[in-house]
């Protein structure tokens, strides 16, 4: 049996730096926010990923869903670290989920694996922010 | 240009233990079970082709000292860190004691690590010998004079037989000196570091060390990206992980693996060699490290391919 893990709203937004775009889409599973990037966050869209991940981490505990997500470079990392910053400054929860192979190899190059807890699918990164 | 690594670990010297010579001769052993060997030379191709760099060698405790050698008959060098003393040994060994010679040094800065094998520098105490230290900072001499001084060395700066003299460079400013252009940079470091590009018949070389690299992102702008463009080699500090370099490290002045790549991609090297290894890294995790950024470079290309190098006590690498 499956079970609709997203609901309510969902906030497709483009956000614009140089050619490059990337799109954020925002749902909500009950206290959780659920933000999910798609594309490359690199350094043509890093400065949107974290401008929008601030704003959704000051409405309360998120995760990142990494389905969309092909590529994250050093850029895109360090808007990861600031949000993790705020959010265990404004006592929130952040997690990662559903990071592809390239990803995945990514954060464990950076040791990012080490920052932020990381889950399988965003389904159980839901779940363990819950609680 | 012929570039030679004497000292390659950042912070202190790092000396390897005895667990970590019999894990690499137990590693050895084992990998060579059921194998015959008709001489030295079989059992070096089996070394060099068939064992991990971890395994068969060791990048070395020493700290930094690169030696530039081919532009001139004069010795150069960046950093005195303990590395200097080996250079000193094969310098001593090549020349002998009675011939005079002149050696231009580059320094990044003054902080102890990159300093401390000057005591020991065998030409040091050689009357006849000419030493020219380069550098940004206005404390040259007094690091030097103070770190030989009573009571914690016993021969004191200034009775050193050699001729040293200092010369203060300012940044962005190129100089002709043994016959290269060098132009210094500051870097981003506790006190100021200051990295060199050095240019020889067509060819680039740049040491960057102790260097803190801060963007929100990277661009054109960044003026590293010039100063690094083209490069045949770039010598990188890539002392920790990204993650820990903007973290628990912020502001320690150095910088990670991933950046060396991003921005050596960036500005079009050719040759990335990482440097100032963390001196808590044993053999294996520097191999691991730098097997994981040949990853990353291939992850993040976009353009012609960058190759990727540790530096380790005793590499030659030809420019």
């Amino acid at each position: 049996m499956s079970r609709r893990l997203f609901s309510v709203r969902e906030l497709p937004t483009i956000a614009p730096r140089g050619d490059s775009l990337i799109e954020i889409t925002e749902k909500r599973d009950g206290a959780v926010i659920v933000l999910q990037p798609s594309g490359r966050i690199d350094n043509d869209t890093s400065i949107a990923f974290q401008d929008r991940l601030l704003q959704v981490i000051g409405h309360g505990t998120t995760l990142v869903d990494f389905t969309g997500v092909e590529f994250i470079s050093s850029a895109g990392l360090a808007a990861l670290m600031t949000a993790a910053k705020q959010a265990k400054a404004a006592k929130v929860g952040l997690a990662c989920a559903a990071l592809n192979s390239v990803v995945q190899e990514i954060f464990a190059i950076s040791r990012f694996s080490r920052v932020v807890p990381v889950y399988a699918t965003a389904a159980e990164g839901v779940a363990a922010l819950k609680g | 240009m012929l570039v030679r690594f004497w000292g390659t670990r950042g912070s202190l010297p790092a000396p390897i233990d005895r667990n970590a010579v019999r894990e690499k001769v137990r590693a050895a052993v084992l990998a060579a079970q059921g194998r015959s060997f008709d001489g030295p030379e079989s059992v070096d191709r089996f070394l060099d082709n068939e064992l991990p760099f971890a395994a068969a060698a060791t990048y070395g405790g020493n700290s930094s000292c690169v030696e530039i050698a081919g532009t001139s008959d004069e010795y150069v060098l960046c950093d005195l860190g303990t590395g200097v003393r080996e250079f000193g040994l094969r310098v001593l060994h090549d020349k002998g004691p009675a011939t005079k010679l002149r050696f231009n040094v580059f320094l990044s800065h003054v902080h102890w690590d990159h300093i401390m094998g000057f005591p020991f520098f065998p030409s040091a105490y050689i009357p006849g010998n000419v030493i020219r230290i380069h550098g940004c900072h206005k404390v040259l001499r007094e690091a030097l004079e103070r770190q030989q001084s009573d009571p914690c060395f016993p021969v004191d700066f200034r009775n050193l037989g050699a001729t040293i003299e200092f010369v203060e460079l300012e940044p962005d400013r190129s100089y002709d000196i043994a016959g290269m252009k060098v132009k210094p940079i500051l870097q981003y470091h506790a006190g100021d570091s200051f990295g060199y590009r050095f240019e020889h018949a067509g060819k680039a070389v740049v040491y960057s060390t102790d260097c803190e690299h801060k963007f929100q992102v990277l661009d054109e702008s960044y003026p590293f990206v010039a100063f690094f463009r083209n490069a045949d080699l770039l010598v990188f500090d890539s002392m920790y992980s990204l993650a820990d370099s903007i973290s628990v490290k912020e502001d320690w002045g150095h910088s990670s693996n991933m950046v060396a790549v991003e921005l050596a991609q960036m500005a079009g090297v050719k040759h990335l060699v990482m440097f100032h290894h963390e001196p808590i890294f044993d053999d294996r995790t520097i191999d691991t490290i730098l097997a994981e950024t040949r990853r990353y470079e291939e992850l993040s290309r976009n353009g012609a391919k960058l190759t990727v190098s540790s530096a380790y006590d005793g590499l030659e690498i030809v420019v």
